[in-house]
């Protein structure tokens, strides 16, 4: 065990959006049967095979940080955004507010070392593309949106997830099958977790940093 | 003529009310949730033009604005609006909304809103029972007069009201005032974060530890299927039995994180008091701290001995400085004048900070506990007690304003036994004042209780 390297995502959003039913969705595989409110942070560890199916493939662990999202425990939040490999901005699909709020999630971290934070602290994209850190947009409760968008492709595009340059992920976090291994969703998100190691342990592999636009 | 200039005047300041609600409605409460349904947005606003507008009325009167009848009839006409929005129209579409939120009823839109109706009747016959234990019911009025309606919603409202101002009046001294602050310093909460990330470190270990087991068992499961050797059962159990030895440590160790984050918060939470404390903004509240601590210490015993001595004081504050005034100060001057004056200022000071107090109070409130699913229920419910607030505010006022103004509220709220509200006031107000002097004697901060709601909802 001692041998495996991991690297740290940490998953943040509104209060109330799912975060905690997506890790425990991601970690164990079945949907999380009484999820409570998350007071401070709660960590679930996954086993990711790096570059699956080639000679290449090697075992590592990712640590996923789900961060309560409580506006009263601000103050307090800035030790779990310590070095941090990779961000999963999660977001309610019912709920447009939650979306626009991930810019302010993505400002609190990365701004997590200046004393003094405004509570109106807008992301600044600049800031961001000075640290390259992988990024993923999750939207849940996809089962509560209209049926009409339920293929996702009428859903609106979340305007940061174009501006990071990030992948986007839609599903609901009660039924396996939105993350089944071959579906889309999962595919997209082994993938954010090789970026996301890849940034880490291998960046000096790769000079040009991706960018993925997905519909 | 000017009946319909007045009418006029009214309607304008609704709208203006009207406005100021949607508006606080959008920017503050729901600051972090889309609305879906807009008839819970206009029902808020409604309630809250209506509130204001009864304050207004009592402004008016105080200052002889507009003409004495046309006064009395929008006076009249508020009235049964606010009532009939609290009693009817919220009650129902609260029911409906948590009709609509339960997952496990049938959702065809005719099962809900009969479901609703059930509910609205079952509240119905509750709100009337509530007024039996009271001397509401006089003689001389019927059963559905509207002197019951408001006898039963002044119960319910004087009740919150007394609540909120016996915690707020512990409470606004205890945070507002320096020697309260605890000394916390940088290495406090250095250590305390240290402790916690330690603490996570460990659970992330465990974790990792059962995830290894956990693929190691489907390893050996996978190759094993043929060979079901003795020792590969053995092994089996083990593992398993390791894995739940694990889990338990582990949730032992969250628990154990949770509560340390908790602390972590209270201590950033005083070293920001503390700051904040440095500025002058801080020292001006502190300083009005001391003033409104001395005041509310006056306001529980005054409380006290009103139980003790059964004493409902007759003689409203103006009144009485007037009178301490021209009679042992030997000031003389137009008592007329000056009475309206005092008066209106000092009404206009009550219901300004009651009206902010409230929506400060609720605004807290609705953050600590409303979630994307259950937040249209919770603002329906923070507008009937907003509502029913308001309504016994102007019950009670009717004792801080000299007898020439209180005609109005005498006449239209009819034959109400004021003096028992009062009592009932003092009664509430005094419980409430001392239990929240023991829970803060026991936890030692309130401060941080809408920051903790979230922790002793998840306490499993």
């Amino acid at each position: 065990m001692a041998a495996i390297d991991k690297v740290r995502i940490v998953v943040v959003g509104d209060a109330g959006v799912g975060k905690t039913s997506l890790v425990h969705l991601i970690s164990h595989n079945e949907p999380i049967s009484h999820p409570y409110w998350t007071i401070g942070c709660s960590v679930e560890v996954k086993l990711h095979e790096y570059k699956a199916g080639t000679p290449e493939e090697k075992l590592y662990f990712v640590e996923l940080w789900d961060v309560g999202g409580w506006s009263a425990h601000k103050n307090s939040r800035n030790i779990f955004y310590n070095s941090v490999h990779g961000i999963v901005l999660v977001h309610d699909l019912t709920n447009r507010k939650s979306q626009q709020n991930l810019r302010k999630w993505l400002s609190e971290i990365l701004n997590r070392d200046s004393r003094s934070q405004s509570d109106e602290g807008e992301y600044d994209a600049e800031q961001f593309a000075g640290s390259s850190i992988p990024i993923v947009v999750v939207g849940t409760k996809l089962d509560l949106v209209q049926p009409i968008n339920e293929k996702g492709n009428n859903l609106r595009l979340s305007s940061i997830a174009d501006e990071c340059g990030a992948d986007e992920i839609n599903l609901d976090c009660k039924h396996v099958r939105h993350l089944a291994a071959g579906t889309s969703n999962a595919v997209r998100l082994s993938r954010f977790f090789d970026k996301v190691i890849q940034h880490r342990f291998h960046s000096k592999d790769s000079t040009v940093c991706e960018l993925y636009v997905f519909v | 003529m000017s009946f319909i200039f007045d009418s006029c005047v009214m309607f304008f300041s609704l709208v203006i009310f009207f406005g100021g609600g949607w508006v606080f409605f959008l920017k503050k409460l729901f600051r972090d949730y889309e609305v879906q349904h807009w008839v819970v947005l206009l029902i808020f606003s409604v309630t809250f033009a209506l509130s204001c507008t009864m304050f207004e009325l009592i402004i008016f009167e105080i200052l002889g604005v507009l003409d004495s009848s046309s006064r009395y009839f929008h006076w009249k006409l508020e009235l049964y609006v606010t009532l009939f929005t609290e009693i009817v129209v919220l009650p129902f579409y609260i029911a409906y909304f948590t009709v609509s939120n339960i997952q496990m009823l049938p959702q065809a839109r005719y099962i809900r809103v009969l479901l609703t109706f059930i509910a609205w009747c079952g509240s119905m016959y509750f709100f009337w029972k509530i007024g039996d234990p009271f001397p509401i019911l006089s003689p001389k009025h019927g059963i559905l007069s509207i002197e019951q309606c408001i006898g039963r919603i002044g119960v319910i409202g004087v009740t919150i009201m007394a609540v909120l101002s016996g915690f707020g009046a512990v409470n606004y001294p205890y945070t507002c005032m320096s020697y309260f602050v605890r000394p916390v310093s940088d290495a406090d909460i250095q250590s305390l974060e240290k402790r916690l990330m330690q603490t996570m470190d460990m659970i992330v270990m465990k974790k990792k530890r059962i995830a290894m087991a956990k693929r190691d068992s489907l390893l050996h499961s996978g190759a094993n299927k043929e060979q079901r050797s003795i020792w590969s059962m053995v092994k089996s159990f083990t593992c398993t039995d390791n894995v739940s030895v694990l889990k338990e440590e582990t949730r032992a160790l969250e628990e154990l994180s949770r509560q340390l984050f908790l602390e972590s918060v209270d201590l950033h939470n005083e070293q920001e008091r503390k700051e904040y404390l440095k500025t002058f903004k801080g020292k001006y509240f502190n300083l009005l701290g001391h003033f409104f601590s001395v005041y509310c210490v006056w306001k529980i015993f005054m409380a006290t001995i009103n139980i003790v001595f059964d004493r409902v004081g007759k003689v409203d504050p103006v009144t009485r400085g007037i009178e301490i005034a021209v009679d042992y100060l030997g000031i003389q001057f137009d008592v007329r004048f000056w009475s309206q004056h005092i008066s209106f200022w000092l009404v206009g000071i009550i219901i300004v900070t009651s009206i902010r107090g409230l929506l400060i109070t609720l605004t807290k409130f609705f953050y600590a506990i409303a979630s994307s699913k259950s937040s249209n229920i919770i603002v329906l419910c923070l507008a009937q007690i907003m509502g029913m607030y308001f309504v016994s505010c102007v019950l009670l006022m009717r004792m801080n304003m000299p007898i020439e103004y209180r005609s109005i509220i005498t006449e239209v709220l009819g034959d109400l036994k004021f003096n028992f509200y009062h009592r009932w006031f003092d009664v509430i107000f005094l419980i409430s004042a001392l239990s929240s002097i023991g829970f803060l004697y026991i936890f030692g901060h309130i401060t941080g209780i809408f920051g903790h709601i979230p922790y002793l909802a998840a306490l499993r």
